[in-house]
């Protein structure tokens, strides 16, 4: 197992998890800039938050095109696995990897906020072993988070429990007030029909430290790594 | 040499002309002939007129600004030295920080104003080879009815989350403030707070002739030009005709070219580096020229130009932004250039150093300024003026207000009045603003789980945390200068040591209206002297920072003085962190500090009572020292649950904040010995409040000494309850203190 956090330029959350990540798995990660036309026998892809390019077009609109992205796709073709936290979920979903898109917050507004998010279900690598109905407080920081896709889509990533997380108060009931940017169903994390491409808008790197008073991050990347094994 | 621009063929009446509507005096004018001992061409004109301006050379306030105290043992670099403050946290690191104002462009394009003040401070801080941290800011807005201020609001706060989260550094703390004297003088002042290894920072110097000078980053464009002098005048209904002074931000870019400039600082190949501000290439190259003792041949034709035809005083003036001036040691340009195109960044050699003492500009090889580099900047040529002052006609009415002209509340008043000044835009949670600022990129802000009066913020890799905060309470200093601007550095202070912290050090901010306005100079001279008081009691150092005249309608009214403390703390190891919300039902809750028959200037007083005329709240800078000293104290050693200090809005929002922040509620008795009003709601500096286990309450006494203090009552239950009476749920409260904002600026 080696991890490996692509770096765009205007990324900026890489550093953040680059730090637990190592510090979860206790090895050295991989950093891969987006120049980059290989993967440096990373078999873990995380494409993390920040504004790719600016985001000055659709948020990962630009991001898709750079040259690691091709090897990227491969990897997740190959069934290896990717995961894109925020603006790497945004790019998953630009690059066709996650099906959906991720719209404007339903206030117009950026929102960073702590939210409580929780598993729909544990038949993936992120969740299975969380408890399905504890809430873990993960915070949020976006202004393009609210998830969306078509009738038919939403029906098939239900059906094939592609819904990997959702928002929810702090009791872990999923309510219209604990849906914090308009996503359907609630929707905080999805994955591919093959469960090895994820995507999820609230930030685990920053619920994964005693200094931050929150850890409730490292247990999905324990879970992660667990399976890894 | 012989220039051969247009106007040295003129006659020098026109040329004064042409200097006074470049801002410049028509002494300043005689001056330059003297300086270049020739006429000046146009140019070289707004060349002077640009350096010379207040925003670049403090003019007005460079003389009282000396007096301000700036050594202290941790200082790295002192005030004026460089970019910004430099101080030793040890483990071999810097802290690199430093306030700026971006009042004039915010009033008239807030949106832009706001976010390109975030990219400027933010350049001063990687400049010096310090990676930012942590943001913080201060805004001041005028009446929130109107439709025009809520449109300001919204701009700026959108403006500093635009930037400031593509960018990258979390925004940790800050302040807003609604006075209808900001009502046309908006205020918008960042904070940038970074960390830098000791002995690898960069400086702003040019040593070494021959040397190449590269400009990279954005490209030059027509934006900003005479932003510096625009910031240098009364604001009119006619400024919004000065909208192309304002600059236009790119946090993409700011992104890249911090990554950028920190990777080719690694290098070694740097001599020396400074960030295009106020006056672009203008005082970059020549700030770095006069500091060094050289010169610079630049050619401004190089100079990657963002649209066509670009005149040589436009290239001169322009303040686009994100841009980077280096100087690098000759022979190490590939290395350089590598990291450019990494980054793909425009980049280009735009020049050398030289031995000429000068900077010479040239346009397609024609020489188009040829000024001696010192005579531009502050410390060498610019003017320094002292300027007039008398005190201020307002102040007799300040002084005499008389307590007793106010009726007090009775006990039947006290849920409306408590559920009034809960609600007051400059009281209430302002989490519609924060929730827009990313506050957690970074993983270091240890505030949002846990809540103390100033931000803390761990530095990785050590045991360390800092404590930030920017503090100003204007109607204080518009009160009395001089206690006013003391008051504002105590309660920074007061706010660190809450905190955990020890305060280290302060970089300021001074917001005022027109020097040459005398009461307003009797409000700049006092405020000055009252900070440097204060910094000297407190062993804050001032650091640098920045002033901001002008803020000023051309009817004539000004906005309160403002000089705006941001002070850094420091937490020798970051579990010393002090939190504010109440811990365990039954804990006692207790006053420190004197508790005085005071309402001057207190929000009650201003907002609900309407007396625009009272003086200073109580404050005496030994009691405040003795309080930081004795609360220090109890942290070090365990003896406190929670620590919150008292400030606008009295011991009652103070009680309130503790309990919102926890969940539960209390029971308090005020004081029966003055006022009930005054006891509630009063602003009488030099007071916290603590709570302590029932079981450690006698300890806490002992470690009390003979510092004031008296026993409020305890935390309990879910209700607000004062003296007896139970004015609603903690979750009411919260209700009210959540939302009023919002729902002023959406009404």
């Amino acid at each position: 197992m080696k991890c490996g956090v692509v770096i765009f330029p205007g990324s900026n959350c890489d550093q953040d998890l680059i730090e637990v990540l190592g510090r979860i798995t206790g090895d050295a990660v991989q950093e891969i800039w987006h120049k980059e036309t290989d993967l440096k026998g990373c078999t873990h892809i995380f494409l993390p938050g920040g504004f790719s390019y600016g985001d000055y077009l659709r948020s990962g609109a630009i991001a898709k095109l750079s040259p690691v992205m091709d090897a990227v796709s491969k990897h997740a073709n190959d069934g290896g696995f990717v995961m894109g936290i925020c603006n790497g979920f945004q790019v998953l979903c630009e690059a066709g990897l996650l099906p959906g898109a991720l719209l404007h917050n339903t206030s117009r507004q950026f929102i960073c906020d702590n939210v409580f998010i929780k598993p729909n279900n544990t038949s993936n690598a992120l969740c299975a072993s969380l408890s399905p109905n504890k809430a873990l407080q993960i915070p949020i920081a976006h202004g393009e988070g609210n998830y969306y896709a078509d009738a038919e889509t939403m029906d098939r990533i239900q059906k094939n429990e592609q819904i990997v997380f959702q928002y929810c108060d702090e009791s872990g009931n999923v309510t219209d007030a604990s849906n914090p940017n308009g996503s359907l169903m609630n929707i905080a994390g999805i994955c591919n029909e093959s469960k090895n491409v994820f995507g999820m808008m609230p930030h685990p790197e920053r619920a994964s430290a005693d200094y931050l008073f929150n850890n409730d991050g490292v247990a999905i990347f324990e879970s992660l790594f667990e399976m890894a094994k | 040499m012989y220039l051969c621009a247009r106007m040295s063929a003129q006659n020098t009446n026109s040329n004064v002309e042409t200097a006074k509507e470049l801002g410049l005096l028509e002494e300043e004018y005689h001056k330059i002939v003297e300086i270049l001992e020739r006429e000046p061409n146009f140019d070289e004109l707004s060349i002077f007129a640009v350096m010379w301006s207040e925003h670049c050379s403090y003019k007005n306030s460079i003389t009282l600004l000396k007096t301000l105290p700036k050594e202290g043992p941790l200082m790295l670099a002192e005030a004026g030295e460089e970019n910004a403050g430099l101080v030793d946290i040890g483990d071999g690191l810097a802290c690199c920080f430093k306030i700026e104002s971006h009042n004039h462009p915010s009033a008239i394009e807030p949106y832009q104003g706001a976010a390109t003040g975030v990219g400027g401070i933010n350049r001063d801080i990687f400049s010096m080879g310090a990676r930012p941290i942590a943001q913080l800011n201060s805004l001041r807005f005028g009446n929130l009815a109107t439709e025009r201020t809520k449109w300001l609001v919204k701009g700026v706060v959108k403006g500093i989350g635009d930037y400031g989260n593509a960018f990258g550094i979390p925004t940790v703390g800050g302040e807003v403030y609604f006075d209808d004297c900001y009502e046309t003088n908006i205020l918008v002042n960042a904070m940038s707070v970074g960390i830098a290894e000791v002995g690898k920072t960069a400086s702003a110097v040019a040593d070494g002739p021959g040397n190449p000078v590269y400009i990279f980053g954005s490209t030059t464009g027509k934006d900003g030009i005479h932003g510096a002098a625009f910031a240098s005048k009364d604001m009119s209904e006619d400024s919004v005709d000065d909208l192309p002074s304002v600059q236009v931000g790119d946090p993409f870019w700011e992104k890249l070219i911090l990554e950028a400039s920190l990777e080719l600082l690694e290098t070694g190949a740097v001599v020396g580096m400074q960030d295009m501000g106020a006056a672009g290439i203008t005082c970059s190259t020549s700030e770095m020229a006069a500091k060094s003792g050289t010169g610079m041949a630049i050619h401004l034709d190089k100079a990657p130009q963002r649209e066509k035809n670009m005149k040589s005083w436009e290239i001169l003036l322009s303040e686009s932004q994100e841009r980077m001036l280096v100087i690098l040691h000759k022979g190490r340009e590939k290395e350089a250039e590598k990291i450019f195109e990494k980054w793909d960044l425009t980049y280009e050699q735009i020049g050398e150093v030289t031995d000429t003492e000068r900077v010479q500009f040239f346009m397609n090889n024609k020489i188009v300024a040829d000024i001696p580099a010192e005579s531009l900047v502050l410390g060498g040529g610019a003017p320094i003026y002292q300027r007039e002052w008398t005190d201020p006609t307002y102040l007799a009415k300040n002084r005499a207000f008389d307590l007793n002209s106010v009726q007090d509340i009775t006990s039947a008043d006290i849920k409306s009045v408590a559920e009034k000044i809960t609600a007051l835009p400059n009281i209430a949670s302002k989490k519609w603003v924060y929730r827009q600022y990313d506050s957690m990129v970074g993983t270091v802000n240890q505030s949002t789980n846990k809540k103390s009066d100033a931000a803390i913020v761990k530095v990785k890799g050590t045991k360390k945390s800092l404590a930030l905060t920017v503090d100003c309470n204007s109607r204080y200093v518009f009160a009395e200068p001089i206690i006013g601007a003391q008051i504002a550095v105590a309660e920074a202070a007061r706010n660190i040591v809450c905190s955990g912290g020890i305060p280290a050090a302060v970089t300021n901010c001074l917001n005022f209206g027109n020097p040459y306005d005398k009461e307003v100079y009797y409000q700049f001279k006092h405020a000055v002297e009252g900070m440097g008081i204060a910094c000297k009691y407190f062993n804050t150092p001032v650091t640098g920072g920045n002033v901001s005249f002008y803020n000023q309608h051309s009817d004539g009214t000004s906005v309160y003085p403002t000089p705006t403390i941001g002070m850094i703390g420091l937490l020798e190891d970051s579990e010393n962190q002090m939190t504010l919300d109440f811990k365990n039902e039954g804990d006692v809750i207790y006053v420190l500090g004197k508790e005085v028959d005071d309402l001057n200037s207190s929000q009650y007083l201003a907002k609900l009572k309407k007396v625009e005329h009272s003086s200073s709240p109580y404050f005496d800078i030994d009691e405040e020292g003795k309080l930081h000293n004795t609360i220090v104290s109890l942290i070090e050693n365990n003896k406190i649950n929670h620590c919150h200090d008292i400030s606008e809005g009295g011991t009652f929002i103070s009680l309130l904040e503790s309990a919102m922040t926890s969940g539960i509620g209390f029971e308090a008795n005020s004081n029966e010995s003055i006022r009930l009003d005054a006891g509630l709601f009063g602003e009488a500096q030099g007071r916290a409040i603590v709570s302590v286990s029932a079981d450690a309450e006698a300890d806490l006494l002992t470690a009390l000494g003979d510092l004031p203090y008296r026993k409020l009552g305890t935390v309990k239950g879910n209700n607000v309850v004062v003296n007896g009476q139970s004015l609603g749920s903690v979750a009411d409260f919260k209700f009210i203190y959540d939302n009023a904002l919002g729902k002023a600026l959406e009404a």
